[in-house]
Order: structure tokens, then sequence, then C-alpha cells
């Protein structure tokens, strides 16, 4: 390094500025070793809310999960006034609004996702992935206001009628109440909160399938369908139950548009055009106005039922991602 | 898949031309029926985003005026905007050097080993509901303090914004070239410097199309403002984050619970002011992520 090489390069100029001197050297270490203590801490920092957050809900949820054990799930008697708390009403409310929007959301996001990936030109791809995504952009509070006004009353005079008409042997079927808040409206908004979360997931697994197998596919004979039936859809299977599971947390958690939408009640009933609650938007909705301790501990408690079963699904939906592989198993 | 099947039962004869079958007529239909229901379903879906966004272009048009925006409770919706990014804008700035250094752990520190742990921490906090996180600060905060404040629901959104900064930087991050961190080390430079002169201004981009990101995700969230933010009146800007701020989504959420037609105008007109917020954020963000995208990967 005798020969000094002339400077003004950017590289000499830095090169040059590194020569170890030992200030510089402990400089250096100090510095290597706060960066990654920075980083290790905000990451420790990430596990540690989660922890709190699980360990806040449910001390707080105690005097009810004491008072009512795990009768509360098949007690349907939410009664403020009394103190007689049971969740089997939001709970079951959950169930159906959360099945409603995964049994019609899934099918239609996996078309759309199908389409995105195979289907459509590019030119046409690149228009309408963004507009599908802003469809999660929309918050839910006026996805919630929009089914309210306008989604309700176009429920409530044609299509209720007709489906009580028509299908009205099947419990779910009730008959139409005079407003359009009702499970069936929450199902809906649900559904439409749902589609873009699996369908761009879906969008991206679909595209990850090599072009090699489909083309070999087709090359044998088979039509588009064939092909997709045959080699992408059972490559990208378990992605696509993660990605289900995905939105079905959301459905599950999803407070502000149900509470706006669904007319608040808490007696559990199958019927899907009468007014019910879910356990998200039962908090939402009492949550500010609790009349008493245990009334707020019960609150805590179905939050607590809430995460566990938030947690399950993201956790399921990460063993399922990992365990049967993604697209890319494909190509091993 | 039967038509593979089919052919091995016959007696196959490579010699003689590919002959179609009797079934590949309906073999067609059936593909294009699927496809045409594939194609049904991305209309239905760009439809609906379509006669939202119009229904509330149409109806908050009308609600719309310089005094609408500008003036507070009961004429205007003012303090609402000017509350909602004050919260946001908080939130943003504890979420984002969190966000970011749990995405520079991941990609430059942890290694093969804590990988999963951290990034499954990610995903669970991101899959969390919105309505949790808030009665987690509730009972951590409010019910401690017994006093509802703005500087609450901007730690609960700082929660909601973490996981999804840390992802959109981890993305960029993966995307700098490695050549670029050995021609540092190289050098001599430390590993440290390396990260904050060089692998972190070339993923700039990236982070604050991310920050955009979850800025437009928490402008929306209306449960913890709801739990943990919810009773000023707006009559007039609040500053103080110390005190209740009034803001949009919950100003949206109590109209939309009052059935009064004059209410809900006020609420078209306040939901057409965030949407196009948001959308505008989502569109910039996405130029912003293609142009710095073509940058590192050219």
């Amino acid at each position: 390094m005798s020969a000094t090489p002339p400077a003004g390069t950017a590289s000499l100029q830095l090169a040059r500025s590194n020569r170890q001197s030992p200030a510089r050297k402990r400089v250096d270490r100090f510095g290597d070793l706060a960066l990654f203590v920075i980083c290790a801490a905000a990451a420790l920092l990430a596990l540690l809310v989660i922890v709190l957050i699980a360990k806040e809900v449910i001390e707080g949820a105690q005097p009810a999960i004491s008072r009512f054990g795990l009768e509360f799930i098949t007690n349907s008697e939410w009664a403020p006034p009394l103190e007689q708390f049971g969740g089997k009403g939001v709970i079951l409310g959950t169930l159906i609004t959360s099945a409603m929007a995964l049994f019609i959301g899934g099918p239609v996001a996996i078309s759309i996702g199908i389409f995105l990936a195979l289907l459509a030109p590019v030119s046409v791809r690149n228009v309408i992935s963004p507009l599908v995504e802003m469809l999660a952009a929309i918050p839910s509070v006026i996805l919630g206001f929009w089914g309210l006004l306008i989604l309700g009353p176009v429920l409530v005079n044609t299509i209720e009628p007709f489906l009580h008409d028509t299908l009205g042997f099947i419990p779910l079927f009730g008959a139409p109440q005079t407003t359009g808040n009702s499970v069936f409206n929450a199902g809906l908004i649900l559904t439409i909160m749902v589609i873009p979360i699996i369908a761009s997931v879906s969008r991206d697994l679909f595209m990850a399938v090599p072009r090699d197998l489909q083309d070999g596919a087709a090359a044998l004979g088979s039509t588009r369908w064939e092909v997709i039936r045959g080699v992408v859809l059972p490559t990208t299977l378990s992605g696509m139950t993660a990605a289900c599971l995905l939105g079905l947390g959301r459905a599950l958690g999803e407070a502000i548009a149900v509470a706006q939408v669904i007319g608040g009640a808490t007696e559990s009933h199958l019927s899907l055009f009468k007014p019910g609650g879910t356990m998200a938007s039962l908090i939402a909705l009492q949550f500010p106005s609790a009349v008493s301790k245990l009334h707020t501990a019960s609150l805590y408690y179905l939050a607590a039922l809430l995460l566990v079963i938030g947690i399950a699904s993201n956790l399921l939906a990460s063993w399922v991602g990992q365990r049967f592989g993604g697209a890319a198993g494909a190509t091993r | 898949m039967s038509v593979f099947r089919r052919r091995a039962q016959e007696d196959f004869d490579p010699t003689q031309p590919l002959v179609a079958t009797g079934n590949l007529g309906r073999r067609h239909v059936v593909s294009r029926v699927i496809q045409s229901i594939a194609v049904a379903a991305a209309v239905a879906a760009v439809a609906v985003l379509v006669i939202v966004i119009w229904a509330v272009v149409s109806h908050g048009a009308k609600a719309i005026t310089w005094d609408f925006v500008t003036s507070g409770y009961p004429t205007g919706v003012g303090p609402y905007l000017v509350g909602t990014a004050e919260v946001v804008a908080i939130a943003t700035l504890m979420a984002m050097p969190i966000g970011v250094l749990i995405a520079l752990f991941l990609s430059e520190y942890a290694g093969r080993r804590w990988t999963r742990p951290v990034q499954l921490v990610l995903d669970v906090m991101n899959g969390l509901p919105s309505i949790i996180i808030a009665v987690f600060i509730y009972i951590l905060i409010v019910a401690a303090t017994k006093q509802q404040s703005g500087l609450a629901a901007a730690i609960a959104l700082a929660i909601i914004e973490v996981p999804l900064i840390a992802r959109g930087t981890q993305e960029v991050l993966r995307l700098v070239p490695e050549a670029q961190r050995e021609a540092a080390a190289a050098l001599g430079v430390a590993r440290w410097r390396g990260i904050l002169t060089i692998i972190l201004p070339a993923a700039a981009g990236g982070i604050v199309t991310a920050t955009l990101l979850s800025v437009a995700r928490a402008a929306g969230e209306t449960a913890p403002m709801l739990l943990l933010n919810s009773l000023a009146k707006g009559d007039a800007v609040q500053l103080n984050p110390l005190k209740e701020v009034p803001n949009v989504p919950v100003r949206i959420f109590q109209l939309s619970e009052e059935a009064n037609p004059e209410g809900f105008t006020e609420a078209w007109g306040l939901s057409l002011i965030l949407i196009a917020i948001i959308l505008a954020l989502g569109l910039g963000s996405r130029a912003l992520l293609n142009r710095s995208k073509r940058k590192l990967t050219r």
C-alpha cells in the first residue's frame, strides 16, 4: 500500500477513510454491537407486545371466567342489567357470518386469482389487479356505512323475500324483517372484505406455478380448465388453504363494519335475516357503554376467545404453508 | 385427469394421428364455462368496487363545500380531519423506526435460526383483530389513567402499522444486491456503517412505500379510535394528544348509528374525503414502489 493510488473516485476515498486506526476500530466494534442490539430489541418488543396482549386480555377476563367458566360458551342469555352473560348467540353469529364469507368469498376469490394469473392478458391483469387491491383498501367503517344505507334496503326488499320464498324450508332462510340490518347483510359485507385478501394471495400462488408443468399438460391435450384442475390447483392447495385461513381470521375479527349492519342483537338463532351479533362487533358496540365490571369482564372474555381463535388460525395458516410447501414445491 | 387415464386404457398406438374423441366437444364446453365463471368473478369484484365508490362519490359530493371542510362541529368536519392526521402521524412516527429495525434484524442479523420465529410473530401481529389491540391498550392505558386520549389510539395504530412496515421493508431489503454488501465488506467498511450508509439508502424508496401503505390502513381504522379516543365533540381542533382528539372514523361510525338524514350526508362527505386520501396514498405508493424496484433490479 506504499504506492498511493490517485485520489478522486468515491470508492478510493471510502477505502482511505477506512484505514484502521485503533480509535476507529473501537467505534466500529461499538457500532456493530449497538445496531445489533437495537434491531434485536425491536424484534423482541414485537414478541413482548403479543405476549402482553394475551396476558392482559385474559387477566381482564378473569372475573367473567371464574364466574361463568366454560358455560359462557353454551349459555345464550346476554343480559347486562341482570349480570347474566353467555356468549352462545354471538359465537354462533360469528361462525355463521364467517362461514358465509368464506363459502361465498373463497370460491369467488380463487376464481379471480385464476383469471388474473392464468387467463387474463398482461394488460388486463395490470388494470384489474390494482382494482381488486383497492377493494381491500376501503376502510371497514365506510363499507359498513354503505352496507347499512345502500345494501340493506336492497336486501330486505328484493333478495331476502326471494330467498325466503324459494328456500324458506331451510331454517337459515327465515322470514325477512323490516330493516336491512341482519346477519345476512353482515355476511355479505365480510364476503366483500375477504375476497381481495384471498384473491391477491391466490393470484401470486398461481403465478408461481412453473410454466413448464402447465405447458406439459397442455401439450398432452388438456384443455385450459384441465390444466388448471390437474396441475395448478393441486400444486397450490396448501397455499390456498393458508390464504383462506387468512381471510377467515379477517372475517372473525372484523368489528366495525359488522357492528354497523348486523343490528346488535345477542340472542342465539339460526335465521340469516334477523338481527344478530358477532363477538368482535358486540365488543365494539357495548364496550364504550358497559354498565358493570362483570359486563366489561365478559366482553374481555369474548376478546380472549377471539384472540385464541385468531392466533390459532394464523399459526395454522403458517403451519399449512410450511408443512405442505408452497407452489415452489412443484419444482422439486 | 380423466383424459389421460382414458387414453391409457385404450390400445394406444403412437403412430396413429391424434383424433378428437367423442367427448372433446364437451371438454371444451366445460373449459369455456369455467373460464367465463372466472371472468365473471373478476367482473363482479370490480363491479362491487365501482358501486361502493360511486355511492360514496355521488352522495358525498353534495356535502362537500369549503365551509364543510374548514369549520367545526356542527356544520363542518375540519377538526376531525386535523385530528385523524395528528393521531396517524404520531402512530407512524412510533411504528416506522420499529418496523424498519425489525426488518433489518430479519434481513441482516437473524440468520436461519431466528428468521422463522420472528416472522411468525410478525404474521400473528398482522393477523390480530384491531379490536383486540384496542381492548389491550384500553386495559393498559385508558383504564389505568381513566382518560381517553389520542396518544392511546396512536399506540394502538402503531401496533397495527409495525408488521405492515416491517414486511414491506423486508421485501425491498431482499432486493438489495448481495454484491453491494460484499463490496462494502471488502473495502473494510464495518457492518453497521454498511447497513446505515449503503443498504438502508438503497431501500429507502421501499420503506417510504410501506409506510405510506400503513398510513392508508391506519387512517381508516375505527375500532381503536372508538374504544380509546371517541369522546371528543369536534367543535375545535385539539392538538394535545393527551386529550381526546376528534377523528374521522369515529365520527362516521357515530353518524351511521344515529338515524338522521343530515348526519348521513355529513358521513358521506367524510367518507368521500377519507376514501380519496386513502386511494391517493395507495396509488402514490404503488408508483413509488415500481420506481424504486426498477432502480434496485436494474
